[in-house]
């Protein structure tokens, strides 16, 4: 009698859960209240122990929660319905950006709306996915040439926009997600294979193209020691704070890297090193335990999804999530150059959130919408 | 929709499957390969990040020593040190130090004085220490800075002890002061010594017992943040602090001596002649050493160094005067033991004395002449032409000979730094120094010590020492006891003794030291005057060095002469005659006649030093013995 199970009484009548009912997908949710109440717990320390981080992190996730509750009683046909018009509607918005966006960290990524500032880079991250899958999804798959192309364009514009702002991190996860959804569309080894050859010969023109704190992201990844108190601070410190954590951590609050200031933005994009130094290799075993069940929940429910643009979907999302996680703590550990990505769910900071969650909405309605048939 | 090819859902799910799955296993190996990054840096290099951000949290600071305090000789303190805030600035840290500099100029007043003290320490070299900004704050702008601390990383008030002289003067010229550590001294000074330390003598005892009042720095662990902002200490090896110097001088003495002296520049320097202990070590005009401490800024130097009567010269160690005829008694005795003269040989002063063949009159002070003179009244009455009369006969090689081991020539070696020597010159010296040859008329004015002939007040008062003590040379001394700061224990140094004077005949040194008492004592004498009422006996010679030489047949008029090139006053004298206990030398830069400008001042230190010894006879106020 279990909530996560569909119950079926001895006539054979399904029987709806509270959960079912209200389209919420418990080992989804349990994952998600997982990391959340780490975010808290962490926050907690590396902020300082600045209670009032923590409430704006608390409203940040009610508001999130909601949002994702709304898209999960949403139809995937009603989804599908609004999908290019939310595109649209978000391109146009990384023009404005472009066009009358307002300094933020050297780079104009933010629109002003008074009571709330947000990235429309953001809303690229759900709304990629959902447009390729849309547009793959009508026809036969793999798709072929010409519309390959077409939704290769579809990435393309959004992430040519978002590079520009500069972004290079949400512009290669955008690009990712777009990616996901074709390499699940069937997209074909040899054209990946084909891609990949031309990505390696397109590297010069990109560092050509690059500006010069991205160039110098890429080159402090590849020697951070050489400028150990410029570019090279984080990256080092980050390192020194993970490592210095050994197998059991310091302890909650004791992490001397995080407490006494050396590892720079460890409430935001460094949290994870702020857990690690404190958690030590068995926390993040855990964390990232949490983090592999919350991809598997998500491949599982697109391996389960009934038709084709739910399941493209599904899975690109969940990838979509699983990069970013893996983007971050591969920068913070120095196996990737530092991009400035928040870890999904843990870091301090509103925009990601309400994304990561309004596409766990999406995928919580993907699953609980589903026609089953009576065994 | 021209779909001619249909949707094959079956096959689109399975490949759609088998792609989940390649997927799914690619991010299980990128999980792997984040795993086995975190087991490479938090299992197998763990112990190299703890070694590493231990090294961020804690630095080795070290803790500078308390320098040595100096007391005089009734232990009296004379240098000590006063806790002081500062603010300073760890140039390492500071991302723009002059707007940071500006900024806090904003909070508390910082002058321009401050800012270039600043910069001028601001080198290469020491970028990692603190260097303070602003010296001495008060509560107020302690507050002020500590409110907006967090504004300012790598700005600190740190709690320091500053050398503080408190008898602002008195000590200027013989403890001298000490201040920051220039560049140039950064080199010599062994750099761990001086870890966290700022300051180092630079002139006086402060300078020449710089390694002993240092001390040696001890070591903390400090905890910090990354703004560098100290959380918390922990001590290591405490500082071992400096020594305490007890001083021979007598401060009181000292006073006197100084106010005796009044507004006039010169020196007096009174020393007990039985051990070498320097007692009144005294030239002014004085000044503020404290000022020189926490940095002197530009325009407070230079109206110091540009105030005409010169007070940062230390006279009494490194003025070179004509001794004028406060030589003579040493001629006289040089005379007596080279057998030149007799005693009791007269000679006829007619007010001048002139060379054979030679037409230059080299005149007395007493244009009348003084008639038929003996060695005794020509010192009495300070005969001029006598001694022209016997400097040449005796030769300038055979005087100076004798002379020089009184300590004419060479520095005295006392232990403060920077003493100079003087002149006692012989047809050699003059070969070399001069490129020339010694001409007879030089050695006419040199046997009433001018020409070339210069000393410093400190070798005049230890060659009168020498002469009361009958060729007893003491090195004279201002430092006669070392106490360890920590253990209270003293050590007594032994006075040092030079070779002695040594004469053929010991009756001469009481024909000059007789003379020499009839200068204050005998109605005639030139010192009469504070003889007459002396409630002990003193014996004494004046003085009076020309600043410039006079036209011949010009005469002398003291008050139409700008007080600048007026003579300098001279007095050498010590007492009691019969037991002495106190040599003293007195010198008034253009005062005059030394009879009434520098006589008076030796009497009055002779009996602030003496009177309340005679009154209490039976106590001896020597120093401890060593």
């Amino acid at each position: 009698m279990s909530l996560l199970d569909v119950n079926v009484n001895e006539f054979g009548e399904r029987r709806q859960s509270l959960a079912e009912s209200l389209h919420i997908d418990l080992p989804l949710l349990m994952g998600i209240l997982a990391l959340l109440a780490t975010s808290l717990f962490i926050l907690y320390s590396a902020s300082g122990q600045d209670m009032s981080m923590i409430w704006k992190q608390t409203i940040r996730f009610a508001v999130a929660f909601v949002i994702m509750f709304i898209l999960a009683q949403v139809n995937s046909n009603t989804l599908k319905r609004w999908t290019p018009y939310l595109y649209v509607v978000g391109v146009l918005l990384l023009l404005a950006v472009l066009i009358m966006g307002e300094i933020g960290k050297g780079a104009q990524r933010w629109l002003d709306f008074g009571f709330v500032r947000f990235q429309p880079a953001e809303i690229m991250k759900v709304a990629i996915p959902l447009m390729v899958c849309w547009y793959l999804s009508e026809y036969p798959l793999p798709p072929d040439g010409k519309r390959l192309i077409i939704a290769i364009m579809v990435i393309a514009i959004p992430f040519i926009l978002i590079a520009k702002q500069p972004d290079l991190g949400t512009s290669l996860l955008v690009a990712g997600a777009g990616f996901f959804a074709l390499l699940f569309a069937g997209l074909s080894w040899k054209v990946l294979a084909g891609f990949g050859l031309l990505g390696g010969a397109a590297a010069p023109v990109a560092w050509y193209l690059m500006h010069d704190y991205q160039r110098q992201r890429v080159l402090t990844f590849l020697d951070p020691e050489k400028d150990p108190l410029g570019s090279g601070y984080h990256i080092i410190q980050s390192k020194i704070a993970i490592g210095s954590g050994g197998v059991y951590g310091k302890g909650w609050l004791n992490g001397t890297q995080s407490q006494l200031d050396f590892l720079p933005e460890r409430s935001t994009d460094f949290i994870f090193s702020a857990y690690a130094e404190e958690f030590g290799f068995v926390g993040v075993l855990v964390l990232l335990a949490i983090y592999l069940f919350i991809l598997a929940r998500g491949l599982l429910i697109a391996v389960q999804a009934q038709d084709t643009f739910t399941r493209l979907l599904a899975g690109s999302l969940t990838m979509t999530f699983f990069i970013y996680v893996f983007v971050n703590i591969g920068m913070v550990t120095g196996l990737l150059p530092v991009v400035g990505l928040p870890l999904p769910l843990i870091s301090y900071g509103g925009t990601s959130i309400v994304t990561l969650m309004a596409s766990f909405g999406i995928l919580m309605s993907i699953h609980t919408h589903r026609k089953l048939l009576p065994r | 929709m021209p779909a001619i090819t249909l949707k094959d859902h079956f096959r689109e799910t399975h490949m759609f499957n088998v792609r989940v799955v390649i997927v799914l296993v690619l991010s299980l190996l990128s999980f792997l390969a984040v795993v086995v990054r975190l087991v490479y840096l938090q299992i197998i290099e763990n112990e190299t990040y703890t070694t590493l951000s231990e090294d961020n949290r804690f630095f080795i600071s070290a803790i500078p020593p308390t320098r040595g305090l100096i007391f005089d000789r009734n232990g009296t303190l004379l240098a000590e040190n006063l806790p002081a805030y500062n603010l300073e600035l760890i140039p390492e840290r500071i991302k723009n130090i002059d707007a940071t500099i500006a900024s806090l100029g904003e909070i508390i007043e910082i002058t321009d004085a401050d800012i270039e003290r600043f910069k001028e320490q601001l080198g290469p070299s020491n970028r990692f220490k603190p260097i303070p900004l602003k010296t001495g704050l008060s509560d107020e702008e302690v507050a002020r800075i500590a409110v907006n601390r967090y504004r300012f990383p790598g700005v600190d008030i740190a709690a320091r002890l500053i050398r503080h002289y408190p008898d602002t003067g008195l000590m200027s010229h013989a403890i001298g002061y000490v201040g920051r550590i220039n560049e140039k001294e950064m080199k010599n000074i062994d750099k761990v010594s001086y870890e966290g330390s700022n300051f180092i003598g630079k002139t006086g005892i402060e300078h020449f017992y710089e390694t002993m009042l240092h001390g040696h720095p001890g070591v903390q662990q400090i905890e910090t943040n990354a703004q560098g902002r100290s959380l918390r200490a922990f001590e290591q090896v405490p500082q071992e602090p400096g020594i305490n110097l007890h001083l021979t001088i007598d401060a009181a003495l000292q006073k006197a001596a100084q106010e005796a002296l009044g507004e006039e520049s010169g020196s007096v320097i009174a020393i007990d002649p039985n051990t070498g202990d320097v007692l009144a070590f005294v030239s002014t005009p004085v000044f503020n050493p404290n000022l020189f401490v926490t940095g002197i800024d530009h325009k407070t130097y230079a109206v110091l160094r540009d105030d005409k009567q010169k007070p940062l010269f230390n006279r009494a160690l490194r003025g070179q005067y004509p001794p004028g005829s406060t030589i003579k008694p040493f001629v006289g005795l040089a005379g007596l033991e080279t057998a030149t003269i007799e005693a009791d040989e007269q000679i006829t002063c007619r007010g001048w004395y002139s060379l054979p063949g030679d037409k230059h009159r080299y005149r007395d002070w007493k244009k009348t002449g003084h008639g038929k003179m003996s060695l005794h009244f020509a010192i009495v009455q300070s005969c001029d032409v006598y001694f022209y009369d016997l400097a040449v006969s005796m030769g300038i090689d055979r005087m100076s000979n004798y002379l020089i081991p009184f300590g004419f020539n060479a520095p005295t070696n006392i232990d403060i730094t920077g003493e100079l020597g003087g002149i006692m010159p012989t047809s050699k010296w003059k070969k070399e120094a001069r490129k020339a040859p010694w001409y007879t008329g030089e050695t006419v004015i040199a046997g009433i010590g001018q020409g070339y002939v210069l000393t410093t007040p400190l070798q005049l008062a230890t060659a009168t020492a020498t002469l009361s003590k009958k060729g007893k040379r003491m090195r004279p001394r201002v430092v006669s006891a070392m106490e360890n700061a920590n253990t209270r224990e003293i050590q007594y140094l032994p006075p040092v003794e030079h070779a002695p004077v040594s004469v053929i005949d010991e009756a001469h040194w009481n024909q000059v030291i007789n003379a020499m008492q009839d200068v204050a004592h005998h109605w005639r004498g030139t010192a009469y005057r504070v003889g007459k009422d002396a409630k002990y006996k003193i014996a004494g010679k004046t003085g009076t060095a020309q600043v410039f030489t006079l036209a011949q047949d010009a005469e002398y008029k003291e008050n139409e002469i700008p007080k600048e090139l007026r003579d300098h006053a001279l007095f050498i004298a010590f007492a009691p005659v019969e037991n002495p206990q106190i040599a003293v030398s007195v010198i008034v830069e253009h005062g005059g006649h030394g009879s009434s400008a520098a006589a008076p001042i030796a009497k009055k230190v002779m009996d602030h030093y003496l009177l309340p010894k005679l009154e209490k006879p039976a106590v001896k106020t020597e120093k401890a013995p060593s």
